[in-house]
């Protein structure tokens, strides 16, 4: 399974792509969403060009950062991994204690840069599991999956005290996810949706307020018209009214007449599927599809446990991010602030997602020197 | 590497992480054909659906109301116009804190708890995002004021609209009444969709009767708004029809001089054309003023004029019900003509009795008429006369001779609320009192008293047969409905009524012969009043006795001496041979028909054919 790329003809074509450790198929579906990415927010921010220059210079930083990383051998990010993930959840305590934002206190300011450090924890709450778990053999056994648990559970506490329903969300998530490649038994899994389930009504009592609001706006959205309700209904009628074809780019009258709230941000997807139709929305499913499917491969190609741990968390974390926007901008699931990978207006997120993917590209090009 | 004790199986590993893998991407379809099916029934299963709500949202209806008809009298001098004014207004949507924002607006702007209980009732009924009114009329202090505030009231504007105005002030408020706010009883009545801009509707008078022609029909501006309701295009504009305009039979100067004629004296003038039912002139006094009514008069002014003893609200002209007193006897001295019962002479020694009472009907003069003839007793006004005619007529022939005439009847005038009078008779008694007739009933009806009523519009418009030998016409206030500008205005269709047909048509002569003695000969009740007249004209005056005036508990003796006072009545045509104008003239209080109401029938004869001539 090691010799492919190197020994066939056709990978000659690759060896500068490979010589800067780039999966190519991995790089064009990523390009090819975030450009479709930039058709949409053109129209979505009011064809407003310094929109589109601040994102592309987004994605440019992003891709770059990609690339960086994905020259650093696995080897070297397993190393790092517990310090990694260690500075993180400190990060979140002083973020507890210092920080500042609107209303809740996400950001940490550093005088230079102010960044969230629930980011560093996307990245690294999955590399510090697969870390963990790729000690001993798999399936773990339930000792390791009680440390686990602990693990996933200290950051997303965390979070969502700041709070940050989303991330915390997304970041138990991706957590989780290690724990099911991992080949955790199905019974475990079924008695923890089970707690779970039985946990919700808990989870009520712990929520914020507006975090109760969003959820009762999920159940009725039609209760709320003016408030809260609002952005899913109106999302819902964009989508809808863009039928199969879709009124045209640059035609949605939901979006353009700013009925549409978060256009550019949390509810493009909203002006997509009005300008684009069920067609359009196809097309940008299918390219998704084949970003998380190249990942998930890559995975299954990887060296050593690690590698594939963590390759397929990033992969299935990639489709939840998605899965919840959408869920939530055509009203299936509730109103989380999530945003839609690689196409929403916004820069941290993006910047962390395109490091995972520089992860994965490093597990996958630096397989046969490992081997060697 | 690898410090751990247990061996790891890396193939059985490898084959695990790649099942479950499967198993994730096998998921991870379903989910994503689940999203599909999500989309594809909110994109095609009901696309019609979110489309139709689509258009709704960005669309919006903004309805413009139509231009208000103008209002002219017959020589095209303007009575009502709409003046460019400014009012204060709020959409609510945009308002978070309403009572809040009313509070801080009433240290910008004078606005009255009226106002507020007025704009709280707009609100329940409004439509989404439509800009409720708070205040009319701002003054320009107010808008100043406004303006440099208004960052501070998000939601509050001042729009301009046009308001009704009526520079006549007074002068013919009778006529023309006056629009004000739409209350909730005629928002019931009202066709709302028509109605949907326009604040205010016509309350008396012409506005009111000719509400439906006036106010034109609403039109319509599709505009396509942001979710702020900013708009950003029209899309389509269906403009409004303004209302058609009205040209008056009314001459405002005629109107103007009858009402100055009049004097201090509470009461009314009518002046009508006897040719075709035009009305001339109808005043009613006192009247007010209606321009505060359209902005909406504060409590305690309406209190004022409501209360008021003179009621100057009351338009006497249709609604006064007055004895018309010894102007009927030139009625009665045709009915007995016409019957031939009247006696060529009659000795009047002052008094009349009824044959078995004791009771002696006084005529007005103590000493008595002497012999008397029916010109003479017309002329002089001879009381006893008629008593005896009366009682040989007898009520019931009195009553149907006169209700030809149209005594006791609705004269059918161009506004609404017009009461009726009364001319009684056996079958009247009987139904509505449950009384027998007496005959002493009937010696009084001869001389116009007893249950006779009368509107001063009634008395002119018999008058007004009178002069023309038999000729009825509903009385009309609007002459002619101008559609717009350009079109031919549409002259208002006149009914008339059954004429009066005698059984010897040289009755009429004879008894106009009379009334024209009236004026011009030396013992003429009216003589001085025609004095120096360079036409002739017929007149008859009267005197009507005003019994138990219910007051007030406090009174002071001189106030209840003037109010119980004679009313004094007058009707009048000329030219008598060609008669182009039949006054009616009613003075509360005033006493002598001849001394008070006399002169200002002259009056305004004059100014109409005088004047007409130049």
């Amino acid at each position: 399974m090691a010799l492919e790329p190197f020994n066939s003809p056709s990978s000659r074509r690759y060896s500068l792509a490979h010589s800067l450790h780039i999966d190519l198929p991995l790089l064009f579906g990523l390009l090819l969403v975030a450009s479709l990415g930039l058709v949409i927010l053109y129209s979505a921010g009011n064809q407003d060009e310094a929109i589109i220059i601040r994102q592309l210079t987004r994605l440019g930083v992003a891709f770059g950062v990609m690339i960086v990383v994905a020259q650093i051998p696995p080897q070297q990010l397993r190393f790092w991994t517990p310090w990694l993930f260690a500075l993180g959840v400190l990060l979140l305590i002083a973020v507890l204690v210092f920080g500042e934002g609107k209303g809740v206190s996400r950001w940490l300011d550093l005088g230079i840069v102010r960044f969230q450090p629930s980011e560093i924890l996307k990245i690294t709450l999955p590399m510090m599991l697969a870390w963990y778990l790729a000690d001993a053999a798999l399936p773990p056994r339930p000792r390791r999956v009680l440390v686990c648990g602990v693990l996933i559970i200290v950051p997303t506490l965390l979070i969502a005290k700041q709070p940050d329903l989303g991330t915390s969300l997304v970041i138990a998530s991706s957590g989780i996810f290690v724990m099911l490649l991992s080949g955790i038994r199905w019974k475990f899994v079924f008695s923890a949706i089970l707690v779970a389930v039985a946990a919700l009504p808990a989870l009520w009592y712990f929520m914020h307020d507006y975090q109760r609001q969003r959820v009762l706006t999920f159940l009725n959205p039609e209760q709320d018209l003016l408030g809260s309700g609002w952005h899913i209904v109106q999302s819902k009628i964009a989508i809808g009214s863009g039928g199969l074809y879709g009124k045209g780019w640059l035609n949605g009258t939901q979006s353009h007449l700013e009925f549409l709230p978060e256009r550019s941000t949390d509810f493009i997807f909203a002006v997509y599927g009005e300008e684009f139709g069920l067609m359009g929305i196809l097309l940008l499913l299918v390219l998704y599809l084949f970003v998380i499917a190249r990942s998930l491969y890559i995975s299954t190609q990887a060296q050593d446990t690690f590698g594939r741990l963590v390759g397929g968390s990033i992969a299935i974390t990639f489709f939840f991010n998605i899965f919840v926007n959408i869920g939530m901008v055509t009203g299936l699931l509730p109103v989380v602030g999530l945003p839609l990978p690689l196409i929403s207006y916004g820069g941290t997120s993006m910047v962390t997602l395109m490091i995972a993917f520089g992860i994965l590209m490093s597990v996958h090009t630096h397989r046969k020197l490992l081997s060697q | 590497m690898p410090r751990h004790l247990k061996i790891k199986d890396h193939g059985g590993e490898t084959r695990l992480f790649t099942q479950r893998a499967i198993t994730a991407l096998v998921i991870i379809v379903l989910l994503f054909l689940g999203i599909s099916a999500r989309l594809v029934y909110l994109q095609i299963v009901n696309h019609e659906h979110f489309s139709t709500l689509s258009r709704n949202n960005r669309l919006k209806i903004v309805p413009v109301p139509p231009t208000r008809g103008l209002i002219y009298d017959r020589k095209g001098k303007l009575l009502a116009k709409n003046i460019p004014s400014f009012s204060l207004e709020l959409i609510p949507e945009q308002v978070k804190d309403i009572d809040g924002t009313l509070q801080r607006l009433r240290e910008l702007i004078t606005i009255k708890d009226s106002d507020i209980q007025y704009f709280k009732r707009l609100l329940k009924q409004k439509r989404r995002f439509q800009s409720v009114p708070i205040r009319y009329r701002l003054t320009e202090q107010e808008v100043a004021r406004f303006s440099v505030n208004r960052h501070l009231f998000k939601g509050v504007d001042i729009q301009a609209r046009l308001t009704r105005y009526y520079p006549y002030g007074e002068l013919g408020v009778h006529v023309l009444g006056y629009v004000g706010r739409i209350d909730i009883k005629e928002l019931q009545r009202i066709d709302k969709a028509n109605y949907s801009s326009t604040t205010h509707i016509g309350k008396l008078g012409i506005e009111r009767a000719y509400e439906d022609v006036l106010h034109g029909k609403v039109g319509y501006r599709q505009e396509e708004v942001n979710a702020q309701e900013r708009t950003l295009r029209v899309i389509d504009n269906t403009p409004a029809v303004a209302g058609s305009d009205l040209t008056l039979n009314i001459d405002i100067k005629l109107q103007s001089i009858a009402d100055k004629a009049l004097g201090t004296f509470r009461g009314s003038v009518i002046a009508i054309d006897p040719n075709n039912g035009q009305v001339l002139a109808m005043v009613s006094k006192p009247g007010y003023d209606p321009n505060p009514f359209v902005s909406g008069i504060d409590r305690k002014s309406y209190a004022a004029l409501r209360n008021s003893k003179d009621k100057p609200l009351f338009n006497r002209a249709i609604l006064g019900q007055y004895p018309p007193g010894s102007t009927v006897k030139p009625f009665i001295g045709l009915a007995g003509l016409n019957s031939g019962l009247t006696k060529q002479k009659l000795f009047c020694p002052g008094y009349f009795e009824l044959e078995g009472e004791d009771h002696r009907y006084r005529d007005w003069k103590k000493q008595g008429h002497g012999h008397t003839s029916l010109d003479k007793a017309i002329v002089e006004s001879c009381d006893v006369y008629f008593y005896e005619l009366a009682q040989r007529l007898r009520i019931d022939n009195i009553h149907d001779f006169m209700t030809r005439f149209g005594f006791g009847q609705r004269t059918g005038i161009d506004i609404l609320g017009e009461l009726r009078g009364l001319m009684p008779s056996r079958a009247w008694k009987r139904r509505e009192r449950n009384q027998a007739w007496f005959p002493g009933e009937t010696l009084i009806t001869g001389i116009g008293q007893g249950f006779t009523l009368t509107t001063p519009l009634q008395l002119a418009t018999t008058t007004a047969t009178l002069a023309t030998r038999g000729l009825r016409f509903q009385p009309r206030l609007v002459q002619a409905i101008q559609e717009n500008t350009d079109a031919e205005p549409t002259p208002v269709v006149t009914k008339q009524y059954k004429t009066v047909t005698l059984k010897n048509p040289q009755h009429w002569d004879s008894v106009i012969r009379s009334m024209t003695r009236v004026m011009h000969s030396p013992t003429g009740t009216a003589r001085s009043s025609g004095q120096g007249a360079p036409y002739k004209i017929a007149g008859k005056t009267g005197t009507a006795q005003v019994f138990g005036i219910a007051q007030d508990a406090e009174y002071d003796e001189k106030e209840v001496a003037d109010r119980l006072r004679d009313h004094s009545l007058f009707i009048a045509f000329a030219p008598a041979d060609n008669p182009r104008i039949a006054v009616a003239v009613i003075a509360e209080n005033g006493g002598s028909g001849g001394r008070v109401a006399a002169p200002v029938a002259r009056k305004v004869i004059d100014a109409w054919l005088l004047e007409d001539k130049q």
